[in-house]
């Protein structure tokens, strides 16, 4: 066997600035993305120690998380304001482009980076964010970093790293109809566990993967962290480069066949060696819905909240008889009967233009439960603008849900979209933890398509056994 | 930062798994631009009722973990979320130390970059500190982490070897800063960077 290489090493083999016995690697990073919550302190740290940044046009920044969907112009929250000032100060002290509020380029920072074309594949992309791991659908190495980090890499362009391990998660089959990318990968996270991914850089490959389209594949990856998995990452292909064309930051067309002949060269090599495998059986997938206070705490949605006792280990049982109450739920009540309050179909896993295709397809001329108050929050004003176009945002508003402008909105209630303590959300997101949408919020984690349909019938349902 | 010394600490328990970082720092306090500030809202929702009364019935609560400077606590813990806010939080509360069968990756480096040193023992060895440090019998429950050594002792017995990177390893003993490491290393950044075939 020579020298089979993976996507993944193929990446890190190619930034490696420096090595040495013993130590971990310095490797180099091609694109640091930057948002307001996590950035502040390490510009500050900058400042105090008299460093400048290194490579400003390899970094960018957007505001997301603090941002209102509604009447934007008027922060009324002054930390929350000061924070953003603090990013528009820094960008321009130290020369970064920022795709500010009132840009038609603004929204969630892993929805932008691949609609502006930032991303690319063979690229190593960090943020000072956990759902980095986004990008790597476009065979890219993209992890979240800290803030010490994201200090470092404004000052040095590259990031001190031990060379994960690598496992490879492999779909057999095509998914079934009616089941959504977003169910693959809570089944996965079901499979692996919270920390079944740690310590690794997951590449997915395999029938279904191949067979979805770019927003799919953001959203599997966008969740590996999910799994406690480093990188999420996929082999660039046909449907990658088809995306890339003609994005903003993708070179024009006379070039373009230079550059994909380049993307394409980063393809993991047949028969190359990952340190593990996980196989999944693509077509026993069925729609997934969570129940507990973690994302690997999930069913199909055909099933029942677990009892407590049905776990073996007893740590898991201690975790899920505390997330069961938590959640307000019954042992072995079923699934489709659990009644919701809210709907959010937004976030960086599910607010991009398919999803909300998907999700306008199932509420087409239907009206949402009187029970229910349920919004949209694209996940960027390109995607919004494009929703506009297509006439969804009509839909949905005929439907009965909100629609809203791009951020990050209640996928993290840090702004003033918050969960009330005792409701119940049916939320596209990716964080079922408690309190995330708001302190004492009840949050379940469902595709775009179980989250319309639930808006509707004012419970969770099968979208199998709709009409559509 | 501080160089990490041989130490005794009084250990608290929290005895759950999955601790995310939403949990030990909740996201109404992201909004400060500052790197301090945090330790009073460590575990937020967990430790104060309405009107940040404390929560009586919150195990850090209990006047008996006053002072602690240890954290042992279940497996994956500090998962979710890359805030920084989260060691920044658990540093200013007091906590020098944490002991887990397991980290969430993302958050173990944070800690490293904040001279924390996250332990990984064993579950038996882990039960054993968790069990002595909720035991009823046990007024204070110390234990001695040497880094030098790479061990953890208690006066009970324990005496447990733990792993470590040995490039963290020297950076917490000498209190060194990444970006002061990687400087040293100018020279190659700058090959690199010259040497990188323009793409297109
Ligand atoms: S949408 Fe949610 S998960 Fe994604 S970047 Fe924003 S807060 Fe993080």
């Amino acid at each position: 066997m020579i020298n089979k290489k993976t996507l993944f090493d193929k990446i890190w083999d190619s930034h490696l600035v420096s090595q040495s016995e013993g130590q971990p690697d310095l490797i180099y990073i091609d694109l640091h993305l930057v948002h307001e919550v996590t950035s502040p302190q390490a510009f500050e740290n900058l400042r105090l120690n008299q460093r400048s940044v290194r490579r400003p046009s390899l970094t960018v920044a957007t505001i997301d998380h603090n941002v209102p969907t509604i009447n934007r112009e008027k922060i009324t929250d002054p930390i929350a304001k000061k924070q953003i000032e603090v990013l528009r100060e820094n960008c321009q002290e130290f020369n970064i482009n920022l795709y500010d509020i009132n840009s038609s380029n603004q929204g969630i920072v892993h929805v932008i980076g691949p609609e502006l074309g930032l991303t690319q594949p063979g690229m190593t992309i960090v943020c000072g964010d956990s759902h980095t791991s986004t990008h790597g659908a476009f065979g890219t190495l993209a992890f979240g970093i800290g803030t010490s980090e994201v200090e470092h890499v404004l000052a040095t362009q590259t990031l001190i790293q031990r060379k994960p391990k690598k496992m490879e998660i492999r779909t057999n089959g095509d998914l079934p109809i009616g089941v959504s990318p977003k169910d693959l990968v809570l089944a996965i996270i079901g499979k692996i566990g919270v920390a079944g991914g740690t310590g690794h850089a997951i590449e997915y490959t395999g029938d279904a993967i191949r067979n979805m389209s770019m927003e799919g594949r953001m959203t599997v990856c966008n969740m590996t962290i999910e799994g406690g998995g480093r990188a999420g990452m996929i082999s660039p292909d046909e449907i990658t480069y088809e995306y890339l064309e003609g994005k903003k930051f993708i070179p024009n067309n006379k070039d373009f066949k230079e550059v994909v002949d380049y993307w394409d060269s980063f393809k993991s090599d047949s028969e190359s060696e990952y340190d593990s495998l996980v196989e999944i059986d693509s077509q026993s997938i069925e729609p997934m819905v969570t129940w507990g206070t973690n994302p690997g705490q999930v069913t199909q949605v055909s099933g029942k909240v677990p009892d407590p006792l049905d776990f073996i280990d007893s740590e898991d049982q201690e975790n899920a008889a505390r997330a069961i109450e938590y959640m307000g739920l019954e042992p072995n009540m079923l699934i489709e009967d659990i009644k919701i309050d809210r709907v959010f179909l937004g976030s960086c896993t599910n607010a991009r233009i398919e999803d909300l295709r998907s999700a306008a397809k199932i509420i087409k001329g239907r009206k949402v439960s009187n029970n229910v108050n349920a919004m949209v929050v694209p996940g960027s004003m390109i995607v919004k603008i494009q929703a506009e176009k297509e006439g969804l945002d009509g839909i949905f508003k005929d439907s009965g849900f909100e629609w809203r402008e791009a951020g990050c909105s209640m996928c993290l209630g840090m702004n003033p979209d918050i969960l009330i303590p005792g409701e119940r959300c049916a939320s596209t997101s990716n964080r079922n933890f408690e309190g995330r949408q708001g302190k004492g919020g009840r949050t379940h984690l469902v595709s775009p398509e179980m989250a319309a349909a639930a808006a509707i019938k004012g419970h969770f349902t099968d979208i199998r056994n709709w009409n559509i | 930062m501080e160089p990490f010394k041989k130490f005794t600490g009084l250990v608290a328990p929290l005895d759950r798994s999955n601790v995310d970082t939403d949990q030990i720092i909740p996201k109404q306090f992201l909004k400060r631009v500052e790197r301090t500030g945090f330790g009073k809202f460590a575990f937020f929702d967990w430790r104060y009722l309405e009107g940040e009364i404390p929560n009586p019935d919150f195990i850090l609560n209990s006047p008996r973990y006053l002072g602690s400077e240890i954290l042992v606590a279940g497996s994956n813990f500090g998962s979710g979320s890359s805030r920084e806010h989260a060691p920044w939080a658990l540093l200013e509360y007091g906590f020098k130390v944490l002991i887990s069968t397991s980290f969430a990756d993302i958050f173990k480096n944070n800690c490293f970059q904040n001279g924390i040193l996250p332990i990984v023992l064993d579950s038996a060895a882990v039960s054993h500190i968790m069990s002595n440090s909720l035991s009823a019998d046990q007024e204070a429950y110390m234990v001695t982490v040497d880094l030098q050594n790479q061990i953890v002792t208690d006066d009970l017995g324990l005496s447990k070897n733990f792993d470590i990177d040995d490039f963290r390893k020297e950076s917490l003993l000498k209190g060194l800063d990444d970006i002061g490491r990687t400087t040293l290393l100018e020279k190659d950044i700058s090959i690199f960077e010259k040497n990188r075939i323009n793409r297109w």
